[in-house]
């Protein structure tokens, strides 16, 4: 007996589509009229949705808008910092995906990404076309060239990812006040999607280390500590967002000494990063407790001092253990930047809103939100698809 | 011992903090007040002693080099942004011309867009050095609220909207009619006393919310419908035939729209309130972007002393002699900014109305240069 030889089962099991059918939908009379109701309902929403998306809708506000909604009113000339930036990120992502990808759903993947940059750059035109080719061609530059890499060059990309907000913060912000090499943009002209990254990506990197300092001030012993870092959780998680966005907008500048000002989407961000880093300490300390206390006593039996135990031992479990938390409490932050549309920035939500007054697009209502929604979504499963993987290579719920 | 400490500690802090938040205050800037000399034609110089924010704003803006003017971001032909993504509206071109008073510089002006609920304090806190988004004057705005109003750019009101086959031009051809209101507004009460006063009945048909009133007159429920003057003109572009719809020539509230400036400097509350009465003047001369020009030998003196020609009432305001000129040949004047976003080639008609030179009806009326 060979392995190839598998014995069907008799005709009457056999798995056919009416059979399936007869098996799993219509199995009696309820669920008879369930799929019935269920499959015209699919039905009619389905046919709503696809006709107003190819027949009725005007996506001519779109196209017209796409630079406006996708990076504000970031000066044409210097658009080109954004696409460096976005080089360096596809070269990464690119790496990435063949570093942590696991074999051919890696290659579909990479192949997948690129055939849409490549597909995006047929779309548009004139240099955009360039840089999303070129986007395409570094990716598959970046996965071929990490295939079969060892520890070193993940350390290398590891700390490419760390490096990159960074930059891509200064190109975008460059150094010299007026003329001369990257000149200054001021953050009243960062807007679209651009912005709603920008908050993203400053508010996952500064709320963790401060959220995981937090969880651990929460459980210190030196009194003041304590009672700073459960003053500062329960008082931040006590109030919404939204009120302290306000604060930071308006009753802030009233507390300032006139004439000193702090920029706009800098306030933003730090109530942002606040507002996060108070979630995520109660989140870290979920895990910290999880750690069974064998743990701790493990590390002081082998001469660790207090720091290393928590550096070394505890921390890199604890954290392990709630990576799907954390990337749920990240996925909420990306939506939650929204809402710096009411405190007057120009984020996605904020500058559809101003691409809804622009006389020649009035009522163009369901068109704009649907396409932002469309790009929340797809920047949203991507996070879930990444920590999905992040979760499968280290292994989290197999341990 | 060191328990003890604690509240102590707690206390001496929270004065502190307190110490800080009360010195932080926006209070007017000190600092002892300059003594700047007034030009006159007397031949005796005379030094006034000027109030201690007197020319601190002009000071701060031309030292930043550019002006930040607070404006609104989402509302058509008032203030948004083009698909460009520069700044457009009536509104915005204010701030425009305030630039260009100053500097000679339109473009010199940075957008703030601010929303409704932090106009106020951004315009204390000297966020923005002027205010420019659809702010209805009114007593405590004026007052509690630390600002003051500069000449009305444009005079909002209640208006009326019908169908243009309907023929209705008045208040009067609505006789009879039904009314879509929004219920517990200023506008339904409005609306009653100006149709009482005219002696004109009619049957409101009252809803719950915007959206609802203007479904209901979409499907002809009502003979017109009732809200601001820019609130029916963006509603009527999202109709579906908007050129079937007319905006009646006819306004029932007072709400007189226009730039706010900070309590406490008069020299900048002058310029802000000049910037507007040039453009305003300069469409009663028959001065605009094109003719600008050759109007700097115009035979008429005003316009002379307007534009800098002659005199030096740029100088009275600490601006160059050729302030209003750059105002009208980097802006235009009031018409052509007006045209620009409201006018009849645009989506967002607005009939001039009030918003007229007093010449013709309207209520545009700017004190002489002299």
């Amino acid at each position: 007996m060979t392995a190839n030889t598998t014995v069907k089962p008799p005709l009457a099991e056999r798995p056919t589509l009416l059979g399936w059918l007869r098996k799993n939908l219509f199995n009696s009379w309820g669920n008879a009229i369930l799929t019935v109701a269920a499959g015209w309902l699919t039905f009619v929403t389905l046919r709503g949705l696809l006709t107003w998306v190819f027949t009725e809708a005007d996506w001519t506000v779109i196209q017209t808008n796409l630079r406006l909604i996708l990076l504000g009113q970031y000066p044409i000339a210097e658009v080109w910092r954004i696409w460096v930036s976005m080089l360096l990120l596809a070269f990464l992502i690119g790496n990435s995906l063949s570093i942590w990808g696991k074999g051919k759903t890696s290659t579909r993947f990479t192949v997948g990404l690129m055939g849409l940059l490549f597909a995006l750059a047929f779309v548009v035109s004139g240099p955009s076309r360039t840089w999303l080719l070129a986007m395409g061609a570094v990716l598959g530059a970046g996965w071929w060239l990490a295939r079969g890499a060892g520890k070193a060059m993940r350390n290398v990309v590891g700390i490419g990812w760390v490096v990159w907000p960074p930059i891509f913060i200064l190109l975008l912000r460059g150094f010299t006040p007026d003329e001369g090499f990257l000149p200054l943009v001021g953050t009243n002209l960062w807007g679209g999607l651009m912005l709603t990254f920008m908050l993203t990506i400053v508010g996952i990197v500064f709320s963790f280390p401060i959220g995981v300092l937090l969880a651990l001030g929460r459980q210190s012993d030196l009194r003041i500590v304590r009672w700073f870092c459960i003053t500062f959780i329960e008082v931040v998680r006590g109030v919404p967002l939204i009120t302290i966005l306000f604060m930071a907008q308006l009753m802030l500048p009233l507390f300032l000494p006139s004439g000193l000002t702090i920029d706009r989407v800098l306030r933003a961000m730090v109530g942002i990063t606040l507002f996060s880093a108070a979630y995520l300490a109660e989140n870290v300390r979920g895990g910290l407790q999880a750690i069974p206390k064998g743990q701790y006593e493990a590390a002081y039996a082998l001469g660790l001092s207090n720091p290393l135990s928590m550096g070394l031992i505890i921390l890199p479990q604890a954290l392990r253990l709630i990576i799907p938390i954390l990337v749920g409490q990240f996925i909420a932050l990306f939506k939650d930047t929204a809402l710096v549309a009411i405190v007057g920035l120009f984020d996605l939500v904020g500058i559809a809103r101003t691409v809804l007054a622009q006389p020649a697009f009035l009522g163009t209502h369901r068109e704009v939100y649907a396409f932002i929604s469309l790009l929340y979504w797809v920047f949203s499963y991507a996070m879930s698809y990444v920590s999905i993987r992040l979760e499968d290579s280290l292994g989290v719920g197999k341990r | 011992m060191t328990k003890k400490l604690y509240p102590v500690l707690g206390l001496l802090l929270a004065t502190a903090v307190l110490l800080a938040a009360c010195g932080g205050s926006p209070a007017p800037a000190t600092g002892e007040a300059p003594v700047v000399e007034q030009p006159t034609a007397a031949p005796a110089e005379i030094i006034f002693t000027t109030p201690s924010g007197y020319g601190v704003t002009l000071e701060a803006v031309q030292s930043r080099g550019n002006l930040i003017c607070g404006v609104n971001s989402q509302v058509p032909g008032f203030g948004y942004v083009d698909a460009d993504g520069n700044f457009s509206g009536v509104d915005v071109d204010y701030c425009r011309a305030l630039a260009a008073a100053i500097f000679g510089d339109a473009t010199a002006v940075e957008f703030r867009p601010v929303t409704a609920a932090e106009r106020f304090t951004a315009l204390q806190s000297g966020e923005i050095d002027v205010l420019s988004r659809n702010t209805t004057w009114s007593t405590l705005r004026d007052t509690e609220l630390g600002g003051n109003f500069v000449h009305t750019t444009f005079y909002d009101g209640q208006g009326l909207m019908v169908r243009e086959d309907s023929g209705i031009t008045d208040i009067a051809g609505l006789d009879g009619g039904t009314i879509c209101v929004q219920t517990g507004t200023t506008t339904e009460l409005n609306l009653a006393d100006v149709f009482a006063a005219a002696g004109v009945s009619y049957t409101p048909a009252v809803f719950e919310d915007a959206d609802g009133t203007f479904a209901a007159y979409a499907e002809g429920r009502c003979d017109a419908v009732t809200t601001d003057k820019s609130g029916l003109v963006s509603r009527r572009t999202v109709l579906a035939d908007p050129d079937a719809h007319v905006i009646l020539d006819v306004t029932m509230s007072k709400e007189p729209l226009g730039p706010m400036v900070r309590h406490g400097d008069d020299q900048w509350f002058d310029i802000a309130q000049w910037t507007v009465f040039a453009l305003i003047s300069a469409e009663e001369f028959g001065v605009t972007s094109a003719n600008v020009d050759s109007m700097m030998t115009s035979s008429n003196p005003e316009v002379l002393r307007m534009l800098g020609a002659e005199g030096e009432l740029g100088a009275a305001l600490g601006l160059s002699a050729d302030w209003a000129y750059n105002v009208i040949s980097q802006v235009g004047n009031y018409e052509e900014v007006y045209n620009r976003s409201l006018g009849p080639d645009t989506p967002t008609y607005i009939p001039r109305g009030l918003n007229s030179l007093y010449t013709e009806g309207g209520l545009l009326y700017a004190p002489p240069f002299r």
